[in-house]
């Protein structure tokens, strides 16, 4: 082989691996979660409309649902807040709100202010539920099948084509039986 | 004077207020019981990234998640966890990325063998450079030996 092209070769080469993490740049911040597949972290945590009363995992099995961590504290939880507001109104899922890290004044305030599509909220406040869900951002959100299995986690602001390509379809799974 | 006694009392108030306010810690320090507790969790944190600013570790970051991670490994230091223990419970919940140092398998061959590959290939590349010129300047040198 001619020696002279070795140098252009490299160049080639390295052009490729520069094209190729280019392209994984955008996923880079995308952390796959090791929870996928395995069953739901366990909770016990009081309801935000009245504290009193407490909700498990446990009460949630035999129905999907989704787990949507969200703070008022939390800007880009505002901006997918509209996204949520419709996937609600479809009844297509039980939506639990899990409001973490948060007071709960605040948070009542936030959810009169902007509506509240969650079918319930449960306060979080020390943030301990949302380590075991391994969240390091706000907001993420799990999607839970009937059996009590992490089917499906988004981070990141929630966007309708997020719902309809990767929510519904799995919902709808279920109602049809297969 | 009943008003210098005024003054200095004004002046140690202010100043130990003030004096109070520098020393006040950000948030309130970690206790352990041995300093084996201690060096295991400065081990900890140094080899555990911080999700929120990837590129720093747990004992860096001034993250809030980075800080109740801390106060997460603290309790389970003292409830004696082994660091293994420790590690697990963030990787069942971070994956494999929450450590700085990943385990050998499938798919980190090629970050904890590349650096090595780079190494072998570029000594066999070196390797064979020299041993080119060398045979190139013998044979000049015995050309120059016929010419002489």
């Amino acid at each position: 082989m001619n020696t002279r092209l070795i140098p252009l070769l490299g160049f080639v080469l390295l052009v490729v691996l520069l094209v190729v993490g280019l392209k994984i740049a955008d996923r880079k911040t995308q952390i796959p979660s090791p929870l996928i597949g395995k069953p739901v972290p366990a909770f016990d945590l009081p309801v935000l409309a009245n504290p009193g009363q407490k909700m498990s995992q446990q009460s949630l099995l035999g129905k999907y649902y989704l787990v949507n961590f969200w703070g008022s504290w939390c800007v880009t939880c505002r901006a997918e807040h509209p996204v949520v507001t419709e996937l609600a109104k479809l009844k297509a899922v039980y939506i639990v709100g899990m409001n973490f890290r948060d007071e709960s004044e605040d948070a009542i305030a936030w959810l009169q202010r902007w509506g509240n599509p969650y079918d319930v909220s449960l306060i979080d406040y020390d943030g301990r539920t949302s380590i075991d869900f391994g969240v390091y951002a706000a907001p993420e959100t799990f999607l839970v099948d009937p059996h009590g299995t992490i089917v499906f986690k988004h981070l990141g602001q929630l966007t309708w084509e997020v719902v309809q390509t990767e929510i519904l379809p799995r919902v709808a799974d279920m109602e049809t039986g297969s | 004077m009943k008003l210098k006694k005024l003054l200095i009392l004004f002046l140690t108030l202010t100043l130990s207020v003030t004096g109070l306010a520098q020393l006040a810690p950000v948030q309130e320090p970690l206790v352990f019981e041995n300093q084996l507790q201690q060096d295991r969790f400065n081990q900890l944190t140094e080899e555990l990234r911080c999700l929120v600013c990837q590129n720093q570790n747990l004992a860096d970051s001034d993250a809030q998640l980075a800080h109740d991670l801390r106060a997460e490994i603290h309790e389970m230091l003292l409830a004696g966890n082994s660091n293994d223990e420790i590690k697990q419970f963030m990787v069942e919940r971070y994956g494999d990325f929450v450590l700085y140092r990943p385990p050998v398998q499938k798919n980190t061959y090629l970050l904890w063998l590349g650096p090595m590959m780079l190494l072998l290939g570029g000594g066999l590349i070196l390797w064979v450079i020299i041993r080119k010129r060398s045979a190139l300047f013998t044979a000049n040198k015995d050309s120059d030996n016929q010419v002489s």
